[in-house]
């Protein structure tokens, strides 16, 4: 069973983020860069099919060059090769294109599932999976809590607004998880170590067949015409329980015409 | 004036919240035209209601075998319906969901999909909230058909009678529409609170509330002020509520007019899924909690004496 996990180096969300007001795109140099949190969900659970049903498990992740630190960090939680797509023209691509260059490095790859994580902590689109599904004319699980292979065939529970669905495909199959799926494991001392020498392959956009007219901020399909910093929220009033704490919050309330 | 597609939420035959403020929002940028994908008669049943908040059209999709199957044929009808149709704009509510028919719509069409609008302009552009409402940017789709989803509580939903002309659209699914099954669909939803995507207010409990019977006392408050309840990551985890109930990274992303956070230390993940909340009520029993950063107004003590008596406090001022 041949698993890629798309994982997407994002910044530090403990930071502060910023636009860079050149072109309103992400300023991905201003700030620590790691690997989307809820991505670590998709590589557990990658390499615990993999440890069930054998395989190998490919990080596959479409970014600038310092994405590599990232990729290695997932080879040494166990997988084992990165592919990486990296092009200088690839810098401001819509979440459609996005979607279009990953579908076109999936095409040089063999796999049966293909994980993502349920969303980016910088973009919170949450839909890059299912585009990837669209691009690739593959199922769709998106949302698992829960993810079972018999055979060919996968099975995910998905969180829905009511409760859960139980959806169910043939493989290969995209799907996307969250945090609830697993607990990711730690990189140990000798899966570092290991990672070092995993292979890495980049992948140009020549190489992937695309023109670089197709891509990046010129073919975005969306754009940002401005953008501005909101003041920060105003600081609030905390009063510790004198035994009145309730009926405080119940004036406040009042005070806003919220009751 | 070209049409405006809306695609419409609806449960038990009524129309959610969200469908009511896509309608208002998409008056401003041409004529609104409902999309019902659903079962046989569920276009039928939400027409007077579409009518009186200005549907000039409904277009309705209606087959047993659209809700077999994950997101897909949505996308698909959506796409065709828009092919026929030529709008000026498609707007859907942001759930998870709709997103993801939005964007496999955008898709179809060559177009671009804008996500969480906090406000849709006449000329299809929008305003979206990001970082956790630290920036404000003002964006437009470049190319094909705006497609856009808007974030519950954007619009104030206001009445404005039209025709609500039933259209009838052919629904025949492709093979690859059909990839993804359902084979079940389980409800955990207990109870008839409002539910956590179209809610004003929303009061949730975390780990401090201890214990499933405990979450009585979140309960408790939430119906004084007729709220929806939800949770932290750690209370659904402890298996106090169910999954769908939490907020955050990767539960519902909210933005009541009040949320009232009840024993939620205010990790990261959780704000991410809050902070654009209009006003932030935390009762917490440590000072350093950092939910108190983004109160408006915080208490510091026991919950188990603080929300009971709030819940007392309003349901007297109510009368
Ligand atoms: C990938 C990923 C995704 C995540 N997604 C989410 C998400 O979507 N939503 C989410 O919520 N979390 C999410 N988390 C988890 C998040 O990091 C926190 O662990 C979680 O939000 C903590 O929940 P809590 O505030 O209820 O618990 P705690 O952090 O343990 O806080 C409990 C609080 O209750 C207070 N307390 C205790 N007893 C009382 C009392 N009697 N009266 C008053 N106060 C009391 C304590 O002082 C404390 O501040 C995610 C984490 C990861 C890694
Ligand atoms: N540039 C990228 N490279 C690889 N995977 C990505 C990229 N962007 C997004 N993803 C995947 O898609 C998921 C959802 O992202 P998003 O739709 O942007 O919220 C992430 O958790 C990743 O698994």
């Amino acid at each position: 069973m041949n698993i890629v996990v798309l994982m997407k180096q994002v910044p530090d969300t403990y930071a502060e983020r910023k636009l860079d007001p050149a072109d309103n795109t992400l300023d991905r140099d201003a700030s620590d860069a790691v690997i989307n949190e809820i991505d670590e969900y998709a590589i557990e659970e990658g390499l615990r099919l993999k440890e069930a049903h054998g395989g190998e498990v490919t990080i596959l992740t479409m970014g600038p060059d310092r994405a590599t630190e990232s990729i290695r960090k997932a080879l040494s939680m166990g997988a084992d090769k990165g592919v990486h797509v990296v092009d200088p023209a690839l810098r401001g691509s819509c979440v459609i294109t996005t979607a279009k260059v990953l579908a076109k490095a999936l095409g040089t790859l063999e796999y049966d599932l293909v994980i993502g994580g349920f969303e980016a902590t910088d973009s919170r689109l949450s839909v890059l999976p299912a585009l990837v599904a669209e691009a690739t004319g593959l199922p769709q699980l998106s949302g698992a809590r829960k993810v079972t292979v018999d055979g060919s065939n996968v099975t995910v529970e998905r969180v829905t607004e009511a409760g859960y669905d139980v959806v169910q495909a043939a493989t290969p199959a995209v799907l996307s998880v969250v945090e609830k799926i697993n607990d990711p494991r730690y990189p140990s001392f000798k899966g570092i170590m290991a990672a070092k020498s995993k292979p890495v392959t980049t992948l140009t956009l020549a190489e992937l067949g695309l023109a670089e007219n197709e891509v990046g901020l010129a073919a975005a399909t969306t754009a940002v015409d401005s953008f501005e910093v909101a003041p920060p929220r105003a600081a609030g009033v905390v009063v510790k329980d004198d035994g009145n704490g309730g009926a405080a919050i119940a004036e406040y309330l009042a005070s806003k015409k919220l009751i | 004036m070209a049409e405006v597609l809306v695609l419409i939420d609806s449960a038990d035959g009524k129309l959610k919240k969200s469908a009511l403020e896509l309608l208002t929002a998409a008056r401003s940028l041409g004529e609104p035209a409902a999309v019902v994908i659903g079962a046989p008669g569920t276009a039928g049943a939400l027409r007077d209601q579409l009518a009186e908040y200005g549907a000039a059209k409904v277009y309705a999709a209606e087959s047993d075998e659209v809700a077999d199957y994950l997101v897909a044929p949505k996308a698909e009808l959506l796409a065709g319906i828009a092919r026929q149709a030529s709008p000026a704009a498609i707007l859907v509510a942001s759930t998870p969901e709709n997103k993801e028919v939005a964007a496999r719509a955008a898709f179809k069409l060559d177009s671009g999909f804008l996500a969480d609008a906090i406000e849709v302009n006449a000329d299809g552009s929008a305003k979206q909230s990001i970082f956790g409402g630290a920036v404000t940017v003002s964006s437009r789709v470049t190319t094909g058909i705006p497609v856009i989803s808007l974030r519950a509580n954007s619009v104030p939903p206001q009445t404005a009678p039209a025709a609500a002309e039933l259209v009838t659209v052919d629904v025949a699914l492709s093979e690859a529409a059909k990839a993804a099954k359902v084979v079940d669909r389980v409800s955990e939803a207990k109870g008839s609170r409002p539910s956590l995507q179209d809610a004003s207010v929303i009061v949730s409990g975390g780990r401090g509330v201890g214990s499933a019977d405990n979450f009585s006392v979140v309960e408790g408050v939430a119906d004084s002020l007729g709220a929806a309840v939800g949770a932290s990551r750690a209370a659904t985890d402890a298996g106090w509520v169910p999954h769908q109930m939490q907020v955050g990274q990767t539960g519902v992303t909210v933005s009541p007019q009040l949320y009232v956070a009840l024993g939620i230390s205010g990790a990261i993940q959780h704000r991410a899924g809050m902070q654009t909340s209009k006003t932030i009520v935390a009762v917490n029993k440590d000072p350093e909690a950092p939910i108190f950063e983004l109160a408006d107004f915080g208490v510091v003590g026991d919950l188990f004496t603080v929300a009971p008596q709030l819940a007392e406090e309003v349901s007297k001022r109510k009368g």
